[in-house]
């Protein structure tokens, strides 16, 4: 039997039907837009819980492109993003694995967190992004040629890391970069309000706590509230609990374990509320 | 055996011996008479408190021998002493009434004692130092003072507070007067000239009833504006000030409205003074010293005129094009987010992190930013006072083999084999400090010896092996698919685990600059000792060297644990005797270390600092801007060999420069230099996971 007989396990890919709500802060979907046109690979860098993944998403929606995910992990291997063989019954089958079910239809591959993969992981996307725009599947001795659809997007933090994991400057410099940051006060609250379900008024509070807890930054806590944790707050208060409680569990206590830090950040949610 | 106890007689001989000075001279012999009936412990107790506060001042020795009696009824033997230490404490810090008072107080004395009452400044530094570097635009030292004021960059609080009657009040107070305080420089109670508003009544009982109205109106137009960004703040404030008094009623609605400022309060201070009103009693309401703060705030608006101006400077070439018209400047305050909004020529333009900083503060102080602010600064003059001073270099003795460039940001290059480095080994310690650390700290030894245990554990998984625990089904799988269409299948079809080998190398960086003497010096000792026993767990390579030295051409480098050296008792002995010595010119020292550093096998290269201040020299060079860039640039040049940089510094002000000079990821601030032991550990493990 010979490869190209081997049956191909595909898996299905969807677009996305509802608009997920984005709200954008500079011309960032404009610059996603050419990129996408000119067939360039994207860079997104912010801290966390800043849009990003929920940007992928609304362009993935936006350019009516089916949207793969894969999270980077330092035990992903090449196999897991391009695929493997199975043994099925007494049948032997491949299976694609994200990418190159990604390639195969076009659609836009996005990984998330790409400096906890490791670097041997990393490079097999290189061909991908660069002017050949092709994947190897060494396996199969196949060179897959990507269609005009494909887009590949990646994703990291560049603000607390380790020595050890940085992204290497054959891979950063083939993408075309955008930077993401918490949006200003007045966009954050609308964001909060929209996402939380909450007033604007209580949105803002919780924003305002934000801001206080961003001022901490590098006095004890790596990083200051997110966006999203205070989307969690905002959504805790929506389902009836007191905005003092809310902003406890989803702030205070989600951003630190040190006692010092979570005796501080305990002051500043009851300055607040 | 017992001694009998002394006589009338003796007693006021012996008391006549060190009270003769005393005014009350006449009434030892009373005193002596009241002392008779006691047990002669208790004789000889009181003899001794009150012969030794007597050389302090004798009247205080003749009242505590007075009132000892009573006391001694009340208080046992440690609390009496204490008691005595009181008075005396007393007497040292506001003279001899206070003293007296206080050792009348029994009854407080003991409350006190029983720490029922009083919150002390100690007890809530640290804490409300975090606090208010959350609730800050702009960082604020925390220290103690006579009574609670701000001059706009520090905020003093008072050495102790019992206003109420427990502690726990007693600390919301001082978070009450902080917040005032704290909204004094926040909201632009200084924003006004102050001296000049109160000039009109100069005469000092006046001067006084004016200043504790303008604290009192202004407390009132300030905790409305807590109140409404703030409102869990502002409730806080409330609570503690009760009912505002009824005097002024009359001017609460104005102050009290979204849009009041310095100036609405000024014009009500007129008010009050003009009717001739005596201002309530400040309780809660911080003090003004207008001429202060007036100052502090004047030399930081041109030092932040000055930032903004240089930012500025630097995008002059926005228009790109030569002989251009010159560029138009405008900076707005966008009503919606607050910020501030630069606009070259009606483009938008952002500016670097310290400029944007300075303009908010530019912003917060002035209520705008002046028009001279935003025009560029032209090449900057060279001033005098960069000048190196010749005199003290001279003092230092002869050239070194090693040299190092200096970065000289004034003129935009390198100083070539500017600085001479000295390279000896640290004087081995007499004492046995290790070993004391090590059975103080044994607990978290332990605790950190599991950690990074698992750190270090980490295992890779090795496939297509000829032998192993595990299956390689991959491997497994091509075999078969080989088998059935002919090939010959490989035997390697196994995996192994693997330990993971991590190829870093660490160098530290000690700072022995002068102002780590004492606790500074004894926590960064206490750290490496912590350090080591974690790092010998986990095997990375690892060297500490100490710095500091005396002008450009003494610069010292001390060797505590070179990279090929084992962590044996030479090097506990040279840990044992870092001690204390010069100044601190970074530059140089990671220069030179990241030589040392660069000369290692290892893949990965980590430089950590370990710091209690800024770049620092003799005479008045290093200490500034170019101390700051100097350092900036060979960390560049470190990073550029690849080499990662770390500082863990324990300068609270340290926030203003350190992200400038490190950039955004790369310090942590410790609070408080007793943690650092504790935490260098995790810091370093978090650095390397």
């Amino acid at each position: 039997m010979t490869t190209a007989q081997l049956r191909t396990l595909t898996p299905e890919l969807e677009t996305l039907g509802a608009e997920p709500y984005y709200q954008p802060v500079g011309d960032e979907v404009a610059l996603f837009e050419a990129a996408a046109t000119k067939r360039l690979p994207v860079l997104l860098k912010g801290p966390t819980g800043c849009g990003k993944t929920r940007f992928v998403e609304y362009m993935a929606w936006k350019l009516k492109r089916p949207l793969v995910t894969v999270a980077c992990h330092d035990d992903l291997t090449t196999a897991d993003l391009v695929g493997r063989y199975l043994i099925v019954g007494d049948e032997t089958v491949w299976l694609d694995g994200p990418l190159t079910a990604a390639v195969r239809a076009g659609a836009i591959c996005y990984l998330d967190e790409i400096v906890e993969a490791r670097k041997d992981t990393t490079v097999v996307i290189h061909p991908l992004a660069d002017s050949r725009r092709a994947l190897a599947v060494d396996k199969r001795g196949e060179l897959i040629p990507a269609p005009p659809g494909f887009m590949l997007v990646i994703s990291y933090n560049p603000g607390y890391q380790s020595v050890l994991k940085e992204i290497k400057p054959s891979t950063r410099q083939r993408f075309v970069a955008l930077e993401f940051d918490y949006p200003n006060a007045e966009m954050e609250a609308q964001i909060v309000a929209t996402e939380g379900g909450i007033d604007l008024p209580m949105a803002q509070k919780l924003v305002k706590l934000g801001e206080l807890t961003r001022n901490l930054k590098g006095a004890g806590i790596d990083e200051g509230a997110s966006t999203r944790l205070l989307v969690h707050a905002a959504q805790l208060i929506g389902a009836g609990m007191v905005p003092a409680v809310a902003g406890t569990a989803a702030v205070a206590r989600a951003l630190t374990d040190d006692p010092d830090m979570t005796q501080t950040l305990d002051d500043l949610v009851r300055a607040v509320f | 055996m017992s001694e009998r106890k002394l006589f009338a007689h003796e007693l006021e001989e012996i008391l006549d011996a060190f009270l003769f000075a005393s005014p009350s001279h006449r009434s030892i012999e009373r005193l002596a008479e009241m002392l008779e009936p006691l047990p002669r412990k208790q004789q000889d107790f009181v003899l001794r408190a009150a012969r030794g506060a007597a050389k302090t001042n004798t009247e205080l020795g003749y009242l505590i021998a007075t009132l000892s009696i009573n006391a001694l009824d009340r208080l046992d033997e440690n609390a009496f002493h204490e008691w005595v230490i009181a008075g005396l404490d007393a007497f040292d810090k506001k003279g001899l009434r206070a003293a007296v008072e206080t050792l009348r107080d029994l009854d407080g004395f003991l409350a006190l004692r029983a720490g029922r009452l009083h919150a002390s400044f100690a007890d809530v530094e640290q804490r409300l130092a975090r606090f208010v570097l959350g609730l800050s635009g702009r960082p604020l030292a925390l220290k103690s003072g006579v009574y609670p004021w701000t001059d706009t960059e520090t905020i003093f609080l008072p050495e102790r507070l019992a206003h109420f009657a427990t502690a726990e009040e007693n600390r919301r107070l001082y978070q009450g007067l902080a917040v005032q305080l704290w909204a004094q420089t926040r909201y632009g109670t200084f924003n006004a000239d102050l001296e000049a508003a109160i000039a009109g009544w100069p005469e000092p009982m006046e001067r006084e009833q004016a200043l504790t109205w303008l604290a009192h109106l202004e407390a009132v137009r300030l905790e409305a504006c807590v109140a409404r960004d703030l409102p869990g703040l502002g409730a806080l404030l409330c609570e503690l000030r009760g009912a505002w008094p009824t005097e002024m009623g009359v001017a609460l609605a104005d102050l009290q409205a979204a849009d009041a400022d310095i100036e609405d309060t000024l014009r009500w201070l007129a008010h009050f003074m003009a009717a001739g009103a005596v201002p309530p009693a400040p309780t809660f309401v911080g003090r003004l010293e207008p001429g202060i703060a007036a100052r502090v705030r004047g030399d930081r608006i041109v030092r932040d005129t000055e930032t903004l101006k240089k930012a500025i400077g630097a995008l002059k070439g926005v228009g790109g094009k030569r002989n251009a018209p010159p560029n138009d400047f405008k900076a707005e305050r966008n009503q919606e987010t607050g910020e501030i909004e630069v606009r070259v020529d009606g483009e938008a333009v952002k500016l670097p992190d310290d400029a944007r900083a300075a303009a908010q503060s530019l912003l917060q102080d002035l209520g705008k930013v002046p028009p001279e602010a935003l025009s560029p600064a032209g090449d900057a003059p060279w001033t005098p006072d960069d000048r190196p001073k010749q005199g003290a270099e001279s003092l230092c003795s002869g050239d070194s083999a090693i040299r190092y460039d200096e970065w000289d940001y004034h003129r935009n290059a390198y100083r070539r084999a500017w600085c001479h480095v000295f390279v000896t080994d640290v004087k081995p310690g007499e004492g046995h400090f290790v070993r004391e650390t090590k059975v103080r700290y044994a607990p978290f030894i332990h605790q950190i010896k599991r950690r990074f245990e698992a750190v270090r554990g980490e295992d890779r998984i090795l496939g297509r092996q000829p032998e192993g625990e595990d299956i390689d089904l991959d491997a497994l799988v091509e075999a078969v698919n080989d088998r059935k269409s002919g090939a010959e299948p490989s035997a390697r079809l196994f995996c192994r685990r693997v330990r993971n080998e991590r190829s870093l190398a660490a160098m530290f960086m000690i700072d022995m600059s002068g102002s780590t003497k004492g606790w500074v010096n004894d926590a960064e000792r206490e750290s490496l000792v912590m350090l080591c026993e974690a790092l010998e767990k986990l095997g990375d390579a690892y060297a500490i060297y100490g710095f500091s030295g005396w002008t450009r051409k003494r610069c010292d480098i001390y060797r505590i644990k070179g990279f090929a050296d084992a962590y044996d008792d030479a090097v506990r002995a040279r840990i044992d005797g870092i001690e204390a010595k010069d100044y601190t010119r970074m530059g140089v020292a990671i220069r030179h270390l990241s030589h040392l550093l660069g000369l290692q096998p290892a893949r990965h290269k980590l430089l950590v600092t370990l710091s209690d201040g800024r770049p620092d020299d003799f005479g008045d060079e290093y200490r500034g801007n170019y101390g700051i860039e100097d350092t900036r640039r060979a960390l560049q040049e470190a990073r550029e060999q690849g080499i990662r940089s770390y500082c863990i510094t324990i300068d609270r002000q340290g926030a203003d420069y350190l992200k400038h000079m490190m950039g955004p990821a790369s310090y942590t601030v410790l609070d408080d230099v007793k943690k650092l032991p504790l935490k260098v550990a995790d810091i370093y493990r978090k650095l390397t996971a």
